[in-house]
C-alpha cells in the first residue's frame, strides 16, 4: 500500500468517526470542537487530491472564523437542552425510516456503475510546479464570472439583511453632534426652575 | 486559458439586470445619506427603477442569445417574464406602502430587500446553468426571509421568517442535491449539454437511473418553492405570520420565477424525461387541489384561506405541465399571470382596509363592507369570483384553458378531479361575498387609504374584468413563449 493511501484511510477515519460523534454528542461545545476536527479531516483529504487551496481556505474560513464565532454563539446562549432530547426522540422512528429509505437509494444509484474509474477516468496527476490557485482563477474569473458575481450580490444582501433586522433607528444611537457639542453655552446645560412646593389644596 | 470568449457588445443582452443592480446599489447609498426629509423619495426611486428596467426587458423582447459562457440565456420568454414581473411588483409596492404606513414598519430597507429579490428572480428567469438558476433561487430567498422579518416586534413573523428559512434551506439542500447527481452522470452545468445527454439514445439504462434520481430531488425542490403538496407545511404558517405587505409580495411575483424555474429545469433541461416528472407532477398537482380545497373550508383568517387557495391553484399550474404539450405548458404560464393579477387585488383589498395598526385579516372584519364602501367590496366581488372561476372573469378562463389542454392529452379523470375540487372552492370565495353583503356589521370599517392606493386597486380590479374579455390573445401569447 502507497504511502498516501494510508494517509487516506487515517483522515477517513478520522473524518468519519469525528462526523459520527459530532451528531450524537450531548454537550454542544463538544460538538463543535468535533465538527472542527471534521473540517480538519475534510480539508486533509483534499490535499490529497491536490486541492491545496480550497483545503486552505476550508481551514482559514470555516475553522477560523465560522466556527470560532460558532463557539461565541453556543458560549452566549443557554439552550435547554431537555426540551431539544424529548423532541429529537419523538421522532426517532421516523428519522430512522427516513434515513434507511435514502441510503438504500443512495446506495443503489451510486452501485450503478456510473462514477467507477473506468467511466469518469483517472484524474491525471501534476507535479509539483502546478498552481492550484492560478487554475481555479482562470475558471472562476472567465467562464464563472456571471455566477462569480451573482455570489457578491448574495454577500451584498447578506450584510443589508443582517443590518437592518438588527439596527434599530436611533434608539440605541449613541451617536454624537460634534457642531452642537462645541456651540453649547452655559445657559443650555442648566436651567432655573423656580419649584413652588405644592400645598394639599391644591391638588385634586 | 481554453476557449473563453466574452464580447463587451453581449453585455446588452443583461441590460435589464446591469441597471436594476446599480439601480439598487444608487438607492442604497442615496437612502444612506439623505436627509430625513428626502427618505419618502427612496420608494419613487424604487419605482421608477422597475418601471425603467420593465421597459429594458420589454425592449429584448424577441432577442436571443445564450452568454457568459452559457450561464445567462435571453429568450423570448425570459423577457417577456421579466416585463411581467416587473409590473406586477410595481403594484405590489403601491400596496406595501400603505401597509407599512399604517403600520409604522416603513423602513426604507424594506424597497432595497424587495428589489434585491426581484433581481434574484431575473436572474432565476434567465438561469440557463444549474449554478446560476441556484444563485438566483437564492438571492430571491435570502431577500424575502429578511423581508419577513422585517416586522420584528411581532412574535409570529419572527417565528414565520424562521419557519420559512430553515424548511427553505432543506428545500435548497434537496435541490442542490438533485443537481449535484445531475451534474454528476452529464458532466455539466450547462441546461443545453444536459438536455444533449439526456436526448442522446444511446442512454444505459444506470444512467436513466441517475438522471431520474436527480430529476426527483428536482421536482421536490421546485414543488417546495411553489408551495405544493406534499411540500406546502410552510404555506400557512409563513402567509399568516407574514406582514400582510410580505404575504402579498410571496404569493405573487416570486411565482413567476418559481415556474420559469421548473421550465428551465424540466423542460428546457430535462424535456427527454416528460413521462417521468409527468407522473410526479400528476400526483402533486392532485394533492395540491384537493387539500387547498379542502382545508381552505375551515379557515377563519383570510390570509390563511388565501395560503390554501394558492395551494389548490398552484396544482392547477402543474395540472398544465402534466399534458406535456406546448399549449399545455402556455396555459399553465397564462394561469399563474392571472392568478398573480387575481392575488394582488386579493391581497390588495385586505390592505386596503387596514389603518393605524388594525390588521384586517378575519373574514368576519368583512362584515356589512358594501353598506360602507360599495366600491372595494365590488372589486373583492370581482375577485372572488374571478378565483372561483365564475365566467365572465379571467379566472374562468384560466381553468378553462388548463382543463381543454388536460382534456385533449386524455387526462379525463384529472379534469373531472379538478372540476370537482373547483366547485367546492367555490364555497370559500363566496361566503366572502355573502360575508360582504348580507351580514351586518358589528363595527364600522371606513377605508383611509391614500388616492395611489385606490386608483392601482380599482384598476387591478378592472384589469380582471377586462383581461377575461380577451383572454384568446393572453393565452395564444402566452403558448409563443415556448
Amino acid at each position: 500500500m502507497e504511502f498516501t493511501s494510508v494517509l487516506f484511510y487515517i483522515f477517513s477515519f478520522f473524518f468519519v468517526t469525528s462526523a459520527v460523534m459530532m451528531i450524537t454528542a450531548r454537550n454542544t461545545a463538544k460538538a463543535a470542537l468535533l465538527l472542527i476536527l471534521t473540517f480538519f479531516s475534510a480539508a486533509s483529504l483534499w490535499l490529497l487530491l491536490e486541492a491545496e487551496f480550497l483545503a486552505i481556505t476550508l481551514i482559514l474560513i470555516y475553522v477560523g472564523a465560522v466556527m470560532v464565532l460558532f463557539m461565541f454563539v453556543i458560549k452566549m446562549l443557554d439552550t435547554d437542552k431537555s426540551t431539544l432530547r424529548a423532541q429529537f426522540t419523538r421522532y426517532l422512528p421516523l428519522g430512522i425510516f427516513v434515513s434507511i429509505v435514502v441510503i438504500a437509494q443512495m446506495v443503489l444509484v451510486l452501485n450503478a456503475g456510473q462514477f467507477d474509474l473506468e467511466v469518469i477516468g483517472v484524474p491525471e496527476r501534476h507535479d509539483a510546479s502546478y498552481s492550484n490557485i492560478t487554475a481555479i482563477a482562470e475558471q472562476l474569473y472567465t467562464v464563472y464570472v456571471y455566477p462569480f458575481e451573482l455570489a457578491a450580490i448574495l454577500l451584498l444582501i447578506a450584510i443589508i439583511a443582517a443590518i437592518t433586522l438588527v439596527h434599530r433607528n436611533q434608539l440605541r444611537s449613541k451617536k454624537q453632534n460634534i457642531s452642537e457639542q462645541v456651540n453649547v453655552q452655559a445657559k443650555d446645560r442648566m436651567r432655573f426652575a423656580s419649584i413652588k412646593p405644592k400645598s394639599s389644596k391644591e391638588s385634586k | 486559458m481554453m476557449n473563453f470568449q466574452f464580447n463587451v457588445s453581449e453585455l446588452i443582452f443583461v441590460l435589464p439586470e446591469l441597471f436594476l443592480l446599480s439601480a439598487i446599489s444608487i438607492i442604497l447609498l442615496f437612502d444612506l445619506f439623505a436627509s430625513e426629509r428626502l427618505k419618502p423619495l427612496t420608494y419613487y426611486l424604487t419605482q421608477l427603477a422597475l418601471i425603467i428596467t420593465g421597459w429594458l426587458a420589454f425592449d429584448l423582447i424577441g432577442e436571443s442569445a445564450i452568454i457568459f459562457s452559457g450561464t445567462f440565456v435571453l429568450d423570448t420568454m425570459g423577457s417577456t417574464f421579466k416585463v411581467f414581473i416587473m409590473g406586477f411588483a410595481i403594484i405590489a409596492l403601491v400596496y406595501t406602502r400603505h401597509y407599512l404606513k399604517a403600520h409604522e414598519l416603513l423602513r426604507n430597507e424594506y424597497f432595497i430587500l424587495a428589489l434585491m429579490s426581484i433581481l434574484g428572480m431575473m436572474v432565476m428567469v434567465s438561469g440557463h446553468s444549474l449554478l446560476t438558476l441556484y444563485m438566483g433561487l437564492e438571492i430571491m430567498s435570502l431577500s424575502l426571509y429578511a423581508l419577513i422579518a422585517s416586522a420584528r416586534d411581532r412574535a409570529v413573523a419572527i417565528e414565520a421568517a424562521l419557519k420559512y428559512f430553515v424548511l427553505g434551506a432543506i428545500a435548497s439542500g434537496l435541490l442542490l442535491y438533485g443537481m449535484s447527481m445531475i451534474y454528476g452522470i452529464t458532466g455539466s452545468l450547462d441546461i443545453a449539454q444536459i438536455s444533449n445527454f439526456a436526448r442522446a439514445s444511446t442512454l444505459a439504462s444506470q444512467q436513466t437511473l441517475i438522471l431520474n434520481f436527480g430529476l426527483v430531488f428536482l421536482v421536490i425542490g421546485v414543488a417546495f418553492k411553489l408551495g405544493a403538496v406534499p411540500f406546502h407545511m410552510w404555506v400557512p404558517d409563513v402567509y399568516q405570520g407574514s406582514p400582510t405587505s410580505v404575504t402579498m409580495f410571496l404569493s405573487t411575483v416570486p411565482k413567476i420565477a418559481a415556474i420559469a424555474l421548473l421550465i428551465r429545469l424540466l423542460i428546457d433541461g430535462l424535456g427527454d424525461l416528460q413521462h417521468y416528472w409527468s407522473d410526479l407532477l400528476m400526483i402533486i398537482a392532485v394533492l395540491s387541489i384537493a387539500l387547498g380545497s379542502l382545508v381552505a373550508l375551515m379557515q377563519s383568517n383570510i390570509k390563511r384561506m388565501l395560503a390554501y387557495s394558492t395551494i389548490s391553484h398552484i396544482g392547477f399550474v402543474l395540472l398544465g405541465f402534466v399534458t406535456g404539450v406546448v399549449e399545455g405548458y402556455g396555459a399553465a404560464v397564462f394561469y399563474v399571470l392571472v392568478y398573480i393579477l387575481m392575488s394582488l387585488a386579493a391581497f390588495g383589498s385586505i390592505i386596503v382596509l387596514n389603518k393605524n395598526g388594525f390588521e384586517a385579516d378575519q373574514i368576519s372584519d368583512y362584515q356589512g363592507l358594501s353598506k360602507h364602501s360599495p366600491w372595494f367590496a365590488l372589486i373583492i366581488l370581482v375577485v372572488m369570483l374571478s378565483m372561483a372561476g365564475v365566467p365572465p372573469f379571467i379566472g374562468f378562463y384560466s381553468k378553462l384553458f388548463i382543463l381543454q389542454q388536460v382534456i385533449a392529452e386524455g387526462y379525463i379523470i384529472l379534469a373531472v378531479i379538478a372540476v370537482v375540487f373547483a366547485v367546492i372552492s367555490a364555497y370559500y370565495y363566496l361566503q366572502i361575498i355573502k360575508t360582504m353583503y348580507f351580514d351586518d356589521a358589528d363595527k364600522e370599517i371606513t377605508v383611509s387609504a391614500p388616492l395611489d392606493m385606490r386608483v392601482v386597486l380599482s384598476i387591478n380590479g378592472i384589469l380582471i374584468l377586462l383581461v377575461g374579455l380577451m383572454p384568446s390573445f393572453w393565452m395564444s401569447l402566452s403558448v409563443s413563449l415556448f
